[in-house]
């Protein structure tokens, strides 16, 4: 008996140093990830908090001073930020709507079986692969008033009576962007959604087949439930990057006041103006209103999950 | 049938005619139509803009300007694609954009499958939490840290310089490749790794030579992914950097003046082929590695 719990003990002991010496190797190798996420990631946003107290200057003659709170009653009562984050939010919630509809359309089309589909999915990731930027200049030489293409299309089916100034007109500014991501990114959410179609068994519909259901039964009893988590995380994915829209807004207008977004207004703030303080609390805002929406995202999923 | 060719299909009349169709070679051939018609249109929506920027890269200035629009240059000519690579900015910038994203995704690999050497394949107080911590940092703005980050680059002048954006690349796609290399290490079964194990080998021999061999698709998709995302970043390449020799591509492409410097005479002709050569190696990645990226991205949002 005794040298069976002695055994068994020794074991236990040599399992236990084994386990030790897994976790020191395990930390060892996780050593240089970690040093590049502090340095990279979480020193420089501990640096940002703090620097949004305080009213530093970039290149300033005298020295930083604490601030407490005042760049954040600043910006409460900036118009500025006000309409960077209305423009914001509205680009978000337009381009996020139609890449999601129309992503959605044509993951179904092109999950099913037709020739050239492998062709099909191809064509698909070429927007998506390209820089933003780039999009940005093809779209405003489409865009282009008087040689744009956009426009002659347009009154050549009478979409249009005349010419129209697309990126310069107020009330086409906003339009014309989400154009350029709905463009850009609508083959990237059909992506997502069409690898979330694909693990939907086919068997489910022939079933629902022999049971007489309608395509439409089908889509509403069978593959919006199972895409669901598919739909769920491209939502968060695409809301989140749209929320930090720099690119296209930067080339199409610049930092024009009446049409900058949110990261524009802080990055022009802190390198443009070089009023490092004051755009620091910008970027906290930015921070918070961001995960705001992620709060609202997985409270929608636990709520639709119950 | 699939849900999209049901969908096509009236549902309010009585099967008996769709039926019908169905029998005749014809009928199922116009019964597609509209279906094909969709796929066209798809298709035609998502390359368009992709000939237009061919057809006004080959297209001389002078007809570019000029209404009514050519559909197909009458004059094709080489000059747009001579004068783009004649600006020196702008060759300057595809060698930098070449370096800053090819040493991004090297240093991302590196220390990336190590990391994902541990999370993946040993068990040990705190994984979760680093995983966890991994996974924030994937949605992390980038915008948040943009003051901090160019307050300390300056600081250690490395303001307008290329270390500056292989640093800073590095928090957009260092999380990124340790996610996804952990799900391909965890995928992989542990016998061969226990066999090496039980012959004698250290961590670091089973790392190299038993889990890196055949997580080399998974470092490929990462690779590219890196890669093509530090090639395509422009929010700290416009704020780091400064001269334009040390210009990214993104950089360039909005920095083509007129030879008379007028802001009104945007040379587009210009534009339009750098367009195409910046674009042309992309396509060509994307063509050549479509499945492999495919994979990597669905493994990074759908798993995620």
């Amino acid at each position: 008996m005794a040298s069976v719990a002695t055994t068994v003990t020794t074991r236990r002991r040599r399992r236990t140093k084994l386990q030790r010496r897994q976790t020191r190797v395990a930390w060892l190798l996780l050593v240089p990830s970690l040093a590049v996420v502090a340095l990279v990631a979480l020193y420089p946003l501990g640096k940002t908090v703090f620097q949004s107290f305080t009213n530093q200057e970039f290149l300033a003659l005298e020295p930083t001073k604490w601030v407490g709170l005042q760049n954040y009653t600043t910006l409460i009562h900036d118009t500025f930020f006000r309409t960077a984050i209305w423009t914001t939010v509205k680009f978000t919630l337009i381009t996020v709507a139609f890449e999601f509809a129309l992503g959605l359309a044509i993951a179904l089309v092109v999950n099913s079986s037709f020739k050239g589909r492998g062709v099909m999915r191809a064509v698909m990731l070429v927007p998506w692969a390209i820089p933003t930027v780039v999009a940005a200049q093809m779209w405003k030489w489409m865009l282009d008033d008087t040689f744009g293409v956009i426009n002659d299309l347009f009154v050549r089916i009478h979409l249009v009576s005349h010419s129209h100034a697309w990126i310069a007109e107020p009330s086409t500014a906003l339009a014309s962007v989400c154009a350029v991501d709905i463009w850009k990114t609508t083959p990237f959410v059909a992506l997502l959604l069409l690898a979330g179609l694909q693990v939907i068994p086919q068997d489910l519909y022939e079933a629902a087949e022999v049971d007489g259901a309608n395509a439409l039964q089908q889509f509403w009893r069978i593959t919006f439930p199972l895409l669901k988590p598919a739909i769920l995380v491209t939502l968060i994915f695409r809301t989140l990057d749209a929320l930090r829209v720099f690119d296209v807004f930067y080339v199409f207008f610049g930092n024009r006041p009446d049409t900058q977004t949110m990261a524009i207004y802080a990055q022009s703030t802190i390198v443009g103006d070089g009023h490092v303080g004051y755009g620091a609390a910008i970027s906290v805002a930015i921070f918070l209103i961001i995960a705001i929406f992620v709060v609202i995202y997985m409270t929608v999923n636990r709520v639709t999950e119950e | 049938m699939t849900a999209a060719a049901e969908a096509v299909r009236p549902v309010a009349r009585p099967a008996s005619l769709s039926r019908r169709m169905r029998k005749s070679p014809l009928g199922r051939l116009i019964m597609r139509i509209p279906f094909y018609l969709l796929v066209a249109v798809i298709f035609v929506y998502a390359l368009f803009p992709f000939y237009w920027v061919v057809r006004s890269s080959f297209t001389p200035e002078v007809n570019l300007f000029q209404t009514p629009i050519q559909y197909i240059p009458a004059h094709p000519t080489l000059a747009n694609y001579r004068g783009a690579l004649s600006a020196n900015f702008f060759t300057h910038a595809l060698l930098n954009s070449a370096i800053v994203a090819g040493s991004v995704t090297l240093l991302s690999l590196a220390i990336g499958s190590s990391a994902a050497f541990a999370l993946g394949r040993f068990k040990f107080h705190g994984r979760s939490f680093v995983l966890y911590l991994v996974l924030s940092m994937t949605i992390f703005p980038q915008i948040a840290i943009l003051g901090a980050l160019y307050t300390t680059i300056t600081k250690f002048n490395l303001y307008d310089t290329l270390g500056a954006l292989i640093f800073s690349y590095l928090i957009f796609t260092l999380p990124f490749t340790i996610w996804v290399l952990t799900s391909f290490m965890r995928t992989l079964p542990g016998d061969l790794e226990e066999a090496a194990y039980v012959d004698g080998a250290t961590p670091l021999q089973v790392f190299w030579k038993v889990l890196l061999p055949l997580i080399a698709p998974g470092l490929v998709t990462t690779g590219l992914l890196a890669f093509i995302s530090a090639w395509n970043e422009y929010l700290y390449a416009l704020s780091f950097t400064q001269s334009p020799n040390h210009y990214t591509v993104p950089l360039a492409i909005t920095s083509f003046v007129s030879p008379t410097g007028s802001a009104f005479a945007v040379p587009w002709g210009q534009i339009m082929a750098a367009t195409v050569i910046v674009t042309l190696p992309l396509l060509v990645l994307v063509l050549v590695f479509q499945k492999r990226i495919i994979a990597g991205l669905t493994a990074g949002a759908v798993k995620g």
